[in-house]
């Protein structure tokens, strides 16, 4: 049997599982046979030890771990709280069953609230736990030490869980509650746990059962078979020689090339990303040269800067991108005029070519690297909306002695017109992050819309197929930049809207190397026109894993 | 007794880690602080529970009283912090 749930990250894990005490019973409202003030004392002193043990594992765990803790220990006494457990044991009530009441109320309030509050209502049942517990002098619910490795099964993990799991002993971690904003799944992700949320079914599983945890599928399965557990184990072991082993150049299962390349910031990071496997680089940010200026740096400056990348990435190819700059990042020399809407304001080109002194003075410096070094040097513009400013920059570009000038796709007008905006371009990069916030009308920095920010949409992705199909009718490549190439599922599917080239953080590439190699150019595809045809983000995305499934059953893995 | 109305700058609004802070401010201050969204009833700034139920959002716009002690300055310090994006 399988059990389905929310995967975080891409981990998968083998082993008996080990299920987290249960919690305890609601206490029984009865009348206390000790007087209101003594059962106060009771409750104030259990409340203030588990506070002070919150407080202490936050103290250990550190990071994210230790605010969320700190807040905890903070609602354990909370002066409302210990208002709402005087008025009931005013009642006559026990004290543990006043703090139960207690609790219980505040979760409730924060549970109707929907959402990010609602996952926070699982702290308070915790806390509420703990204090009951200690009430009653039975021993702290918490993770346990079966002494051997084990996959622990929870209903949900309280932060104070969370942040003091013995990485060694748990190799992974399921649990029935919680989504994947909920802080098990954020921690999880911040330590790099395999694990599965809101897998209902998983209260089911009973100790000692042997379980694979696949998250990058998002599966509990059950009762695996000998040859499911060895496939584990397999793949296991592939993750982990990938991140060690030394790497190949980016190609799908069939051999077609895909260039894997590297999004840097600065040449600082040009060794660590040739370590990776980066074959180049598909993205190199220019601005950091410009920030912290009063004025433009030199063209012998920033000759010697590109120089210097240039140089590391010998005989390999190195696009940059001209300086992107606009009221979001604004430079005083360039464009300091504030703006109602930054995003859609005087950046990328339009900057440039309002300051074309600082355009002409980057473009020459480049050139001039170029000639003094063995790299491939592709220059792109950011910001592209119409034919005429692709037309106006590759011909600047031509003339300041740029051999290979191209677009960025960011902006939906350019994707739709792919095909004329080509025609003048030597290559195009699509630039997922933006073309996404430009296509959903959702500001990718706000996090109330954050939902609508996710390039798995169909309608993102379709306009991505305009550009793949433009650069395939003209012979002309199209590279992905952005956080989209860096998810190994969506990179395929990316391919097969025809991407020819891949550039992400460094650290994603073996993952993305890997997934690439499962698929043949018609698999690509198909993944593809299964995630075009789905209605929103999510129905893409399931669209693709099942076409994936149905693709590649197990043990067809090219290694 | 001193108030002021200032908006919430943290993007996940007034819940979790700015909350904690939040709180943390009021009860070290020594002042009797209350929080009110505006056109709710006043709580008591010191009870995170308190804060976070009243679900104050990125934007929000919400008056801060504080009575007693050093009331200017408590005031304009938990007005900065409510202003500040804690979420960056």
């Amino acid at each position: 049997m399988n059990i389905t749930g929310t995967g975080i990250g891409q981990g998968v894990a083998v082993g008996p599982v080990v299920r987290m005490a249960e919690r305890l019973p609601e206490p029984v409202d009865r009348p206390s046979h000790l007087d209101p003030e003594r059962e106060g004392e009771r409750a104030r002193a259990s409340l203030s030890v588990v506070a002070a043990e919150l407080a202490s594992r936050g103290a250990k765990a550190g990071g994210a771990a230790q605010d969320v803790l700190e807040a905890q220990a903070m609602m354990a006494e909370d002066p409302s709280l210990i208002d709402e457990v005087t008025t009931r044991l005013a009642t006559g009530k026990t004290a543990e069953r006043a703090v139960y009441e207690a609790f219980a109320s505040y979760r409730d309030l924060l549970a109707g609230m929907g959402g990010y509050m609602a996952e926070r209502a699982t702290d308070l049942d915790d806390i509420s736990q703990r204090v009951i517990a200690h009430l009653l002098k039975l021993p702290a619910p918490g993770v346990p030490s079966p002494g051997h490795p084990f996959i622990l099964v929870a209903r949900d993990l309280a932060p104070a869980d969370t942040a003091t799991l013995d990485l060694d002993q748990v190799l992974g971690l399921v649990t029935v509650d919680g989504g994947p904003t909920s802080h098990t799944a954020i921690l999880a992700r911040e330590k790099s746990i395999v694990a599965i949320v809101g897998a209902a079914d998983a209260a089911s599983l009973a100790d000692g059962d042997t379980v694979v945890v696949d998250a990058e599928n998002g599966l509990v399965v059950t009762e695996p078979s000998p040859a499911a557990i060895a496939e584990a184990q397999e793949r296991i072991a592939e993750r982990a020689a990938r991140l060690a082993a030394p790497v190949s150049p980016g190609a799908l299962a069939d051999g077609t090339p895909v260039s894997l390349l590297a999004n840097l910031g600065s040449a600082d990071g040009a060794a660590e990303a040739l370590r990776l496997g980066a074959e180049g680089v598909g993205l190199f940010r220019t601005e950091f040269l410009f920030l912290d200026a009063d004025s433009a740096p030199s063209v012998l400056d920033q000759q010697q800067l590109y120089t210097k990348l240039l140089t590391a990435f010998a005989g390999r190819k190195v696009v940059v991108r001209v300086l992107d700059a606009g009221a979001d990042k604004p430079l005083s020399f360039l464009n300091d005029a504030p703006e109602e809407n930054p995003a859609l304001g005087l950046r990328g080109i339009r900057a440039l070519r309002h300051a074309e002194v600082i355009l002409r003075e980057q473009l020459t410096a480049l050139a001039a690297a170029d000639a003094a070094t063995d790299a491939e040097l592709w220059v792109m513009a950011p910001m592209i909306a119409t034919v005429e400013e692709t037309e106006y920059f590759t011909r600047l570009a031509g003339e300041l002695g740029i051999r290979v000038a191209g677009v960025m796709v960011e902006v939906p007008s350019a994707a739709l017109l792919a095909r004329q905006v080509l025609a003048h371009a030597a290559f195009a990069s699509i630039g997922t992050n933006d073309l996404t916030q430009y296509t959903m009308a959702a500001d990718r920095l706000l996090g109330t819309v954050a939902k609508l920010q996710d390039p798995w949409h169909p309608a993102v992705l379709k306009l991505i197929a305009e550009v793949g199909r433009a650069g395939i009718e003209l012979g002309k490549p199209v590279g992905i930049c952005g956080e989209a190439a860096a998810d190994p599922l969506l990179a395929v599917v990316l391919v097969g809207l025809g991407a020819t080239s891949l550039s992400m953080s460094p650290s994603a590439l073996a993952d993305v190397r890997a997934s690439l190699a499962r698929y043949s150019q018609d698999d690509a595809k198909a993944l593809a026109q299964a995630a075009l045809a789905a209605e929103g983000a999510a129905e893409a995305k399931q669209a693709a894993q099942a076409a994936a499934s149905s693709l590649t059953p197990t043990g067809t893995r090219v290694p | 007794m001193v108030e002021r109305t200032v908006r919430i700058g943290s993007t996940h609004g007034l819940h979790a880690r700015p909350a904690k802070l939040f709180t943390q401010a009021v009860a070290s201050s020594g002042a009797a602080v209350t929080i009110s969204k505006s056109g709710g009833t006043p709580v008591n700034a010191a009870s995170i529970l308190a804060v976070i139920a009243q679900g104050i959002d990125h934007g929000d716009d919400v008056t801060i009283v504080v009575d007693g002690g050093d009331e200017h300055v408590v005031l304009d310090r938990l007005v900065e912090l409510l202003s500040t994006d804690h979420d960056e």
